[in-house]
């Protein structure tokens, strides 16, 4: 993490914008409880007043206070995408570390697998498992895993590839390391940080991904103030324009403020590595 | 008694949609324990294939090489038990892991040979690197100090036979000498044997009892390290030998050695050497030497 502080990649104007974006967001999630003006499920103002005093991003067709329900949204949206996002690079990581290290059928596997997963379009798989799975929002999360998991395996055995062959890999494993133990010590701290990067960029696609079963009705259920689901009840009174608009907006906002950190971290940490993982990935 | 017996070595190395290469070609080498080998060759002559199939790095096509009277399986997937051999590798810069403190890289050593009374900080003072250098990261430390480093986690795991593939190439002249010297000592101290592979003549002069000379995958001269030096048998070996520089200014220019090292993967008929030879026969374009101690048609033993 020594590298990290870099100074010069982190004073660029995106940095400092997306860094300020994500830390407001954080502050509402944590805190929206004390900062929301209403309570985010009480159908007790007029229904569909535009954003005015009282209710500065209007109401919704139950009368719910728009503002407090989009910073209550941050609760449900934040934290599962980021607790996603780290499963997702968990069980990928492991995985593709094990086909990259292990090699032969292991290899094949988990590879074929990925690249079975990688042959459909993400947002229709992650549409079918959630609908086979039934619409919660726990259900969601799942679906994205299943979609999201495999670029972590495909980066993560392309850099144990690299690092396996390596000398001090060797020396270990000639001192009598295990596999487990060489995987654990020798490699995995080698290939962490090209991995960051791509979770930190795949934080706002994941979060796009969740809100986008949400708005198709497959993920949060209907009093939650999920922000994917607010979208999709907007279109239903296309004219009472902010109804839709403020939680997109609130989903625009986090993608771009966790695309820009993720930029900063890839060039914060070796360029040239960022810039390969980015081919792989895409 | 042998420690190390390398018979009749075959490395090949396969890669689909080439032809396969012999980077051993039948090479037969013994180590004694306490003795120190020095294993000198061009490079790409078969030296650190050698090198690595003793440590079970690189599977073995053909012949056999036992340690300890056990042949040397190669190393797979599972745990390794045979901790008797070490090896200390060529570049120092990968010969590490970056984000280890090398106390914890040497103390895996340690755990190796069960030592519970040596502490890491013991072995860096052992060669030659102050004791507190434990805590750090490899970043901090040049090549000749990595180098050391390395050399103290492999005696860690006490081995039997200590393995240098050309340890000292990538160090500055003036650490190269220290390095192979202090190699030596404690390899020898501790009753260990030595196979030390160089391309630098004059260094293996200095540390070797023994020099093996490698010439396109097989050994063509071995002999005591003085014998060799004051009389090389081999063409080869001559060849070599006159291409070191003299200090004193009065050497004469390095004998004509016409030519590349040839292709491993198509090596010409009869002896590997014959079209580069100075003094080559009819004999030696027709049949291969396959004989010791100088694999030559000019020295066959009567």
């Amino acid at each position: 993490m020594r590298r990290l502080r870099l100074p010069e990649a982190w004073r660029q104007p995106l940095a400092v914008v997306g860094g300020v974006i994500a830390l407001v967001w954080l502050v509402v999630a944590v805190a929206a409880p004390l900062l929301a003006p209403h309570d985010p499920l009480a159908q007790d103002l007029p229904r569909l007043a535009p954003p005015g005093p009282g209710h500065w991003f209007g109401t919704d067709q139950l009368g719910r206070d728009i503002l407090s329900r989009v910073m209550h949204g941050a609760r449900v949206s934040i934290p599962l995408t980021l607790a996603l996002v780290a499963l997702s690079v968990l069980i990928g990581g492991l995985l593709g570390a094990c086909a990259g290290y292990f090699g032969r059928w292991v290899d094949e596997t988990i590879m074929r697998v990925a690249d079975l997963v990688f042959a459909f379009p993400t947002v229709i798989l992650a549409m079918v498992v959630a609908a086979a799975l039934g619409a919660s929002l726990t259900n969601a999360v799942l679906a994205v895993l299943v979609v999201a998991w495999p670029a972590y395996a495909r980066v993560t055995r392309g850099l144990v590839l690299g690092v396996r062959e390596r000398e001090f890999v060797l020396s270990g494993r000639l001192l009598g390391f295990s596999a487990w133990r060489s995987l654990r010590v020798d490699v995995l701290p080698n290939v962490t940080g090209p991995v960051l990067v791509l979770a930190t960029l795949d934080i706002g696609t994941a979060l796009l991904l969740l809100s986008g079963l949400s708005f198709l009705g497959l993920g949060a259920k209907p009093p939650s103030p999920e922000w994917g689901a607010m979208v999709a009840s907007g279109v239903e009174v296309f004219d009472s324009w902010w109804v839709a608009t403020f939680p997109g907006l609130a989903i625009l906002t986090v993608v771009l403020a966790f695309n820009f950190l993720g930029d900063t971290l890839r060039d914060a940490l070796d360029p040239r590595t960022a810039r390969a993982i980015k081919e792989r990935a895409l | 008694m042998t420690l190390l017996a390398v018979d009749d070595l075959v490395v090949e190395h396969r890669s689909p949609g080439r032809p396969v290469v012999r980077a051993v070609a039948g090479a037969s080498l013994e180590v004694g324990p306490g003795e120190v080998v020095g294993l000198v060759g061009e490079s790409g002559c078969g030296k650190s294939t050698l090198a690595r199939a003793v440590c079970g790095l690189n599977p073995v096509t053909e012949g056999s090489i036992t340690f300890d009277g056990q042949p040397v399986t190669p190393l797979g997937l599972r745990r390794r038990k045979l901790t008797g051999i070490q090896m200390v590798f060529q570049d120092p810069y990968a010969s590490l892991n970056p984000r280890r403190r090398v106390g914890d890289q040497i103390a895996d050593g340690l755990r190796t040979s069960g030592d519970t009374t040596t502490t890491p900080a013991d072995l860096l003072e052992r060669v030659g690197l102050p004791r507190d250098f434990a805590g750090r990261h490899p970043h901090e430390f040049s090549g000749g100090q990595r180098q050391r480093i390395a050399i103290a986690r492999a005696l860690a795991a006490r081995p039997r036979l200590l393995i240098g593939d050309e340890p000292i190439s990538a160090l500055d002249a003036s650490a190269q000498s220290k390095v192979a010297t202090l190699m030596r000592d404690l390899a020898v101290s501790s009753g260990a044997g030595l196979l030390f592979i160089s391309h630098d003549l004059s260094v293996v002069r200095l540390i070797a009892d023994r020099i093996a000379v490698m010439y396109l995958g097989r050994i063509v001269e071995v002999g005591g390290t003085a014998e060799v030096w004051a009389n090389p048998r081999h063409p080869y070996t001559q060849a070599l030998l006159g291409a070191i520089p003299k200090p004193d200014g009065l050497g004469v220019l390095p004998a004509e050695l016409p030519g590349d090292v040839p292709d491993p993967a198509d090596p010409p008929p009869g002896c590997r050497f014959n079209p580069r030879c100075p003094m080559v026969m009819d004999v030696c374009r027709d049949k291969e030497p396959d004989f010791g101690p100088v694999a030559c048609w000019l020295h066959e033993p009567r």
